[in-house]
């Protein structure tokens, strides 16, 4: 049975009367890969940078391995949403500089040493030289992605980190990801736009209704097999069930699901496997009478 | 195939140059003509033997007045043919003088940096800070830096430090403001970024702000050193003694304008040089994002 790395409980951010998520209760196993959707606003980006440690909660607690969350730090890596590279660096140093924080006393060797394994790793082995304006939009984001696993944190947050890319390059730099992910175990919380990349990529997709007062209105398990690959996901029947589903949420219920009308404590569910959950009217869904109880 | 731009802009300019040569020597032709064969009158004959000069010299118009061509290139001939002889106070060469003015404004520079450039760096990195000394910058900065020379003398009792102090007041000010605001504007994600791999204040600071607010210092530093060699010609025509201010001051009393002539076209070459050596510096820390 895998552990639970992560706790985030009753997390709410508010700007003077205005609350822009509250309630907001999840977990995270060690090595899983966890996306969340949401629409724009309600709150995605500040928890995880509240994970991040980059921002501060106005109510609510975050642990990670036991320990409160509350300013950045080595064990968490992030990947930005503007791939953050310092355009007067190049590849190696970019990825350089992170290495020698994590380990200062480092020898000049062993430094190379890591970075030019992450840089393979993501296949820029012949970019490693350039400086990021020598770059394609594609491969600063991998130099991003690079740059967070080099210094092996126990858990990665990603920032929407294909937002700006175009669907071709997106798709390569999804496998690459996934083979990454898969071959190291890494956990990874993402946030994404993207219906069809939460479900290859994520083994639990949390679903954000909106705000104000939005919440983790549901956990949708991935239930397809762990070995899926872009090219053929389509192909299987689950995959349009899941599909379905996400829309569906993200289309209506997320809207009626706003002003705290989610539940507090979001519900697992495995579309077209247990049809429970979902089909149930909204005021005879069981959480919603545990959260008013 | 048609030249480069780089081949037809260097033609034009040389072909500016030439007319502005041929204007001058026009304008001088005239001048000396007239001058060279008017009698002298009785009254200036006179004055000419109560000076103890000679009657038949030439007459003090053609000698003092605006230089011909001729006149010009030989007194520049004579300048580079021995720039660094040392006759007394008043009769040095132009090297010599350009070496005085050149230590001074690098010297009174380099105070400058050494105080803008790390109290930029704390201004631009508190809010507070910047608050509290924009009034203090505000008020100052506008203060023509010679209005400083009077107090300075009666403060340092030393006219070359005076000169120097003038040369520090003037550079400091966009270098301060450059760096502060280079500083404040370095980007969120970048200290995001340090943040994250809980870099040291330190190496935040040498490996993340500084190279990243560079560009915005450096064009303050760019701008501070045309300044100062802006007013250190002004400077030392106050202070006198030794530079290329006080040679202009001195040649003007001479009433030798070939020699004022000459000095400008100096001032203008030195202040382009370093002009030159800014923008290569600049060139090479400036990062394409």
């Amino acid at each position: 049975m895998s552990t639970e790395l992560v706790q985030v409980q009753g997390l709410a951010k508010r700007y003077g009367d205005a609350t822009v998520f509250d309630n907001v209760n999840f977990t995270l196993t060690e090595g899983e890969f966890v996306c969340i959707i949401g629409h724009s606003g309600c709150g995605k980006t500040t928890i995880l940078n509240v994970l991040a440690g980059l921002e501060q909660a106005s109510e609510g607690h975050v642990f990670m391995a036991k320990r409160e969350v509350n300013a950045p730090g080595l064990e968490r890596g992030v990947v930005f949403q503007g791939h953050a590279l310092m355009p007067w660096l190049t590849v190696r140093q970019n990825i350089a500089f992170a290495v020698r924080s994590k380990w200062p006393g480092w020898k000049r060797a062993e430094v190379d040493k890591q970075v030019e394994k992450y840089v393979a790793l993501v296949g820029l082995t012949p970019a490693l030289d350039k400086k990021p304006s020598q770059l394609s939009g594609g491969m600063k984001q991998r130099v991003g992605i690079a740059r967070a696993f080099a210094i092996e944190p126990r858990m990665l947050l990603l920032d929407e980190p294909f937002g700006a890319l175009d669907a071709l390059t997106r798709g390569t730099i999804q496998d690459e990801l996934l083979k990454i992910c898969a071959a190291t175990r890494q956990t990874v919380f993402m946030i994404t736009h993207d219906v069809d990349e939460a479900i290859l990529l994520a083994d639990r997709i949390l679903l954000m209704a909106n705000g104000p007062q939005a919440r983790v209105a549901e956990i949708v398990v991935n239930t397809m097999p762990r070995d899926r690959e872009r090219a053929t996901l389509h192909h299987d029947p689950q995959y349009y069930r899941i599909r379905n589903h996400l829309v569906d949420f993200l289309v209506e219920r997320s809207a009626t699901l706003s002003h705290g009308r989610a539940p507090e404590q979001p519900p697992e569910v495995r579309p077209g496997l247990t049809q429970t959950a979902e089909i149930l009217p909204l005021d005879t869904h069981p959480a919603i009478h545990r959260s008013t109880a | 195939m048609k030249p480069s731009l780089a081949f037809r802009a260097g033609l034009l300019s040389l072909l500016l140059l030439v007319c502005l040569l041929g204007l001058w020597h026009l304008a001088t032709l005239g001048g000396t003509q007239a001058a060279a064969p008017a009698a002298m009158t009785a009254e200036q004959i006179e004055y000419a033997k109560l000076m103890g000069k000679p009657i038949d010299a030439t007459p003090v118009a053609a000698k003092s007045g605006f230089p011909t061509l001729a006149q010009m290139g030989r007194t520049v001939v004579h300048h580079l043919s021995e720039p660094f002889y040392d006759r007394g106070p008043n009769d040095k060469g132009i090297g010599l003088q350009l070496a005085y003015s050149l230590g001074r404004v690098g010297l009174g520079y380099l105070l400058a940096a050494l105080v803008a450039i790390p109290l930029g760096f704390v201004i631009g990195m508190s809010p507070l800070i910047y608050r509290a000394l924009d009034p203090f910058i505000q008020v100052l900065k506008p203060i023509s830096p010679l209005a400083w020379m009077p107090l300075a003398l009666y403060t340092i009792k030393d006219s070359a430090a005076s000169g120097i102090f003038v040369i520090f007041i003037c550079s400091l000010w966009p270098m301060l403001i450059n760096t502060a605001f280079g500083v404040a504007g370095v980007r969120r994600e970048w200290l995001n970024v340090a943040r994250t791999l809980e870099v040291s204040p330190l190496r935040r600071a040498f490996e993340v702000i500084l190279p990243a607010a560079a560009p915005t210092i450096l064009t303050g530093m760019r701008i501070s050193m045309g300044i100062a060699w802006l007013v250190i010609v002004a400077a030392e025509m106050l202070v006198g003694g030794t530079g290329i201010g006080y040679f202009v001051w001195n040649e003007w009393n001479n009433l030798s304008l070939p020699n004022v002539i000459f000095a400008i076209l100096v001032i203008g070459l030195v202040g382009m040089a370093l002009d030159l050596l800014f923008a290569r510096a600049q060139k090479a820390i400036t990062y394409v994002d």
